[in-house]
């Protein structure tokens, strides 16, 4: 069929499409069914390409031939699979933007994270290095351990389940013994992700599936008594945290300066607001975080904390709140998030304001001095129904309904 | 240069591929010289196909009629060569559609061919005024019997669109000179070397539609041309207008947003608004016509591309093979890996290069294997790049995957249908997922 001269089989490295049709038969083979009908003399220009996104369906077509012309049917297959391995035919738009790839993005939230290990290594030294690195390896062993057991190839190259590890390791306690970081991934992984079928499947933020676990199972390892422990070495362990400090001993309330800076104590991730923004601008900047979501939950921290400081329901100021916990942390880097947050622009502003609002809500009315995580999650269980309702209406209007 | 009447000169979202309008930007154009043989194709419009009306060995000159147009959604065909029709074939398009053809082989003497071509098409006078002459039903009726389709691509026959309409009476005439896909420069050259014929068209089109305003809408990186349509249309109240470079500035509902601030209505036309769309070689094609009696039998096709070794445009008659037009710029790279019909973003692979040129064909981009590697599909982490990207405001991924598994009413919920399939969501896509095929067996499903 094809006459083409100077077509050369493709190079090494470009399996194109040929790859993930053979890992999904199943799901390629009914749409590879429905192309194949279609009439070419029909009155409505046929789009589908003739088998090129499908290369399954080549093997399909092979399989009920006859003995006699068997050969050549394979051979008109190998000459279809050679067409599509070596680029002649395909769908467009033929033209990609390479420049920007999902490994990439994970690769700039781990760059986004540098500020605040640096930060945490400096306050609280060797604990952060072992509580990030047990979560990470930790982490990796479960995504490996939990997609052979699902069949699947290893995919810890994509480096989603480094994130989830550091994450986790920067939202627990100094002082958690290491199976709380092992068994956090370990759900983490397991619960948050794997079960939901990888990457891209789940519904809840991983490592805030982890962390909830953990911290509801060993409530005293992770409780407020965790951070502080008088006479440490590390000098900063011997304060309370200061959303803590609020909430008992009223009148003792954070400066502000070392809530921005980080010189205080608290979870080894959350200490910094200012290593929090420069990472999560960085994000922003980058677009691999939706700017939407941080500036939602800010705002809408800012207006439910004022709200309760007007009412005298909390004795912290709004940007006391906005700087302490892990307010910050889980705005850039938790809740932004995009397996588990909205699709829509709007759907992403609705989002991050029920996130702020519930953060508000647990410090001011809960036992909980901290509601980052709690927020998170319960934010996360809405997307679905968010998305639904934040279907943004297509230029033109909406699809008109037929009478 | 004039201002946008209620548009912003843009519209939201979008992509900026790479131009890559240097292959062939400043090649003039030039006639390719006759082919031994022609394939017309007997539908190259969007409509029904056209009945044979010519019979085997039949002598035909340049212009004559060879296919009879079947309905009103329809145009004729006409021989693009002097020479004797052939038995009927079937071939098949680069969109895979198998159509009949009429070959015809030609005679050793053109009576049109070289430069005596090109003055035909568009050289010569290309009168501004006195042309209210023309009853604005002579002007469909001459754009019907030439065979003229929209040159833009969607080959649409234009004499439907040459007419007044009493429930909603046009308002605006846009001429579509953006040429938004990378790589092709077939309507920038037109607009360079003829922008007589050009305004002399747009005001044929105008006194047709009785449209109250006409704009010619150009994509800023085309100096040269807005500078030339400026000078040929002054004094004829025709606007020229120029527009923020981004794909896909000329689909018509980008265009309409972009000129006019008016959106034209999901599954709807720009006549429900008001508003008629012309691509810039159509109406250079209905002037011909009306003025000067011929009828569409050729037309400017860009073959660029890296994977090409002499880009060019060129003036060809309707029914070359693709491979003639290859080899005469030069033939292939060596790492040419795809020859795509029209240009990369929404242009049909070529699985064949006997194919015939038809009247839609704008380009023929050769890429080459490192412009179309692509990596291995992988999850979607609903980034959400594609829903930043997509000009009409969809949610490109739930379409996408909802099609892939066979879920009607999710795609449905999605507006699925509202899909002009422009391509910008797959060319974001980090996770290179096949959106815009998955869309199109959506539709499939959905039709099914």
């Amino acid at each position: 069929m094809a006459e083409q001269e100077n077509t050369h089989p493709n190079e090494e490295g470009a399996p194109e499409k040929v790859e993930p049709a053979a890992e999904k038969p199943e799901k390629v083979e009914p749409a590879a069914e429905i192309p194949a009908p279609a009439e070419p003399a029909a009155e409505k220009p046929v789009q589908a390409e003739p088998a090129v996104e499908k290369p399954a369906r080549t093997e399909a077509a092979e399989k009920p031939a006859k003995a006699e012309p068997a050969a050549k049917k394979a051979a008109e297959a190998e000459e279809v699979a050679e067409i599509i391995r070596g680029n002649i035919v395909a769908p467009s738009p033929h033209l990609s933007d390479t420049s920007v790839t999902t490994v990439g993005m994970m690769r700039d939230v781990i760059i986004g994270l540098v500020p605040v290990l640096l930060v945490s290594l400096l306050v609280f030294g060797w604990y952060t290095v072992i509580q990030v690195g047990l979560c990470v390896i930790a982490a990796l062993v479960a995504e490996s351990l939990f997609t052979r057991m699902r069949g699947k190839p290893n995919q810890i190259a994509d480096l989603s389940a480094i994130i989830t590890g550091i994450i986790l390791g920067l939202s627990i306690p100094w002082s958690a013994p290491w199976y709380i970081p092992v068994i956090g991934s370990v759900i983490a992984i397991g619960l948050g992700k794997s079960v939901f079928g990888g990457l891209g499947n789940n519904i809840f933020n991983p490592a805030m599936v982890g962390r909830a676990f953990v911290m509801l199972s060993f409530a005293r390892e992770m409780g407020a008594g965790a951070y502080l422990k008088a006479g440490e070495a590390v000098q900063i362990i011997s304060q309370a945290t200061p959303l803590t400090a609020a909430k008992e001993a009223a009148g003792d309330l954070p400066q502000l300066w070392p809530l921005f800076v980080g010189s205080h104590n608290g979870s080894l991730g959350e200490t910094s607001a200012l290593a929090c923004l420069i990472g999560g601008l960085y994000l922003c900047w980058r677009r691999s975080a939706s700017w939407e979501i941080p500036a939602s939950v800010v705002g809408s921290v800012i207006i439910f904390s004022g709200l309760a400081d007007l009412i005298g329901l909390t004795e912290l100021t709004v940007l006391q709140h906005l700087f302490s916990g892990a307010l910050l942390f889980g705005a850039f880097f938790i809740a932004t998030d995009p397996v588990t947050s909205p699709l829509s622009p709007k759907g992403k502003m609705w989002f991050g304001i029920g996130i702020g609002f519930f953060v508000v809500l647990i410090r001011v009315f809960s036992g909980y001095p901290e509601g980052v995580m709690f927020a998170v999650l319960l934010m996360n269980a809405a997307v679905p129904l968010i998305n639904q309702w934040t279907i943004p209406r297509p230029v033109g209007g909406p699809v008109p309904e037929k009478a | 240069m004039s201002r946008a009447t209620e548009g912003k000169a843009t519209f939201a979202r979008g992509i900026h591929p790479p131009e890559e309008k240097q292959f062939a930007a400043e090649r003039p154009i030039e006639v390719f010289p006759t082919p031994a043989q022609v394939l017309i194709p007997v539908v190259q419009h969007l409509g029904s196909p056209c009945e044979v009306v010519v019979t085997k060995k039949q002598e035909v000159t340049i212009g004559e009629k060879v296919g009879e147009a079947t309905g009103f959604i329809s145009s004729p065909v006409h021989a693009s060569i002097d020479g004797k029709v052939a038995k009927e074939g079937v071939t098949t398009l680069p969109n895979g559609r198998h159509v009949t053809v009429i070959p015809i082989k030609a005679s050793e003497e053109q009576s049109l061919a070289g430069r005596a071509l090109y003055d035909d098409v568009f050289g010569g006078e290309w009168p501004t005024e006195g042309l209210d002459r023309f009853a604005p039903e002579e002007i469909s009726k001459a754009a019907l019997e030439a065979g003229v389709v929209g040159l833009g691509g969607a080959a649409f026959p234009s004499h439907v669109k040459l007419a007044r309409n009493e429930e909603t009476p046009i308002e605006y005439l846009l001429i579509n000179g953006c040429e938004c896909e990378p790589y092709l420069t077939a309507d920038y050259r037109v607009m360079v070397e003829a922008p007589e014929a050009v305004i002399t068209g747009t005001l044929l089109a105008q006194h047709a539609t009785g449209a109250r305003e006409v704009i010619i809408g150009v994509e800023d990186n085309k100096p040269q041309a807005i500078a030339a349509l400026e000078k040929a249309a002054a004094g004829t109240g025709v606007r020229v207008q120029a527009l923020t470079t981004k794909y896909p500035q000329g689909a018509e509902r980008q265009l309409s947003t972009a000129l006019v601030g008016r959106e034209v209505p999901t599954l709807g036309l720009p006549l429900h608004v008001g508003i008629v769309v012309h691509n810039v070689g159509t109406v250079a094609a209905v002037a011909r016509a009306v003025l000067r009696g011929k009828a569409l039998t050729h037309r400017v096709i860009t073959v660029t591309g890296a994977g090409i070794r002499e880009p060019k445009n060129l003036l060809v008659p309707i029914g070359t093979s693709y491979g003639e037009l290859i080899e005469y710029c030069g033939g292939l790279t060596d790492d040419a890996a795809r020859v795509v019909a029209g240009g990369p973003m929404m242009g049909f692979t070529a699985g064949s290069l006997e194919a015939p040129v038809t009247k839609g064909t704008s380009g023929i981009t050769v890429l080459t294997h490192a412009d179309v590697r692509k990596a291995a599909e992988t999850a979607c982490v609903r980034c959400g790049r594609c829903v930043d990207a997509c000009p009409l405001h969809l949610v490109p991924t739930r379409i996408a995957l909802a099609s892939r598994a066979g879920n009607e009413e999710v795609a449905r919920r999605f507006h699925l249908q509202a899909c002009v399939e422009c391509g910008c969501c797959a060319y974001v896509c980090p996770a290179s997922i096949p959106l815009v095929q998955l869309i199109r067996v959506g539709k499939i499903m959905l039709n099914a």
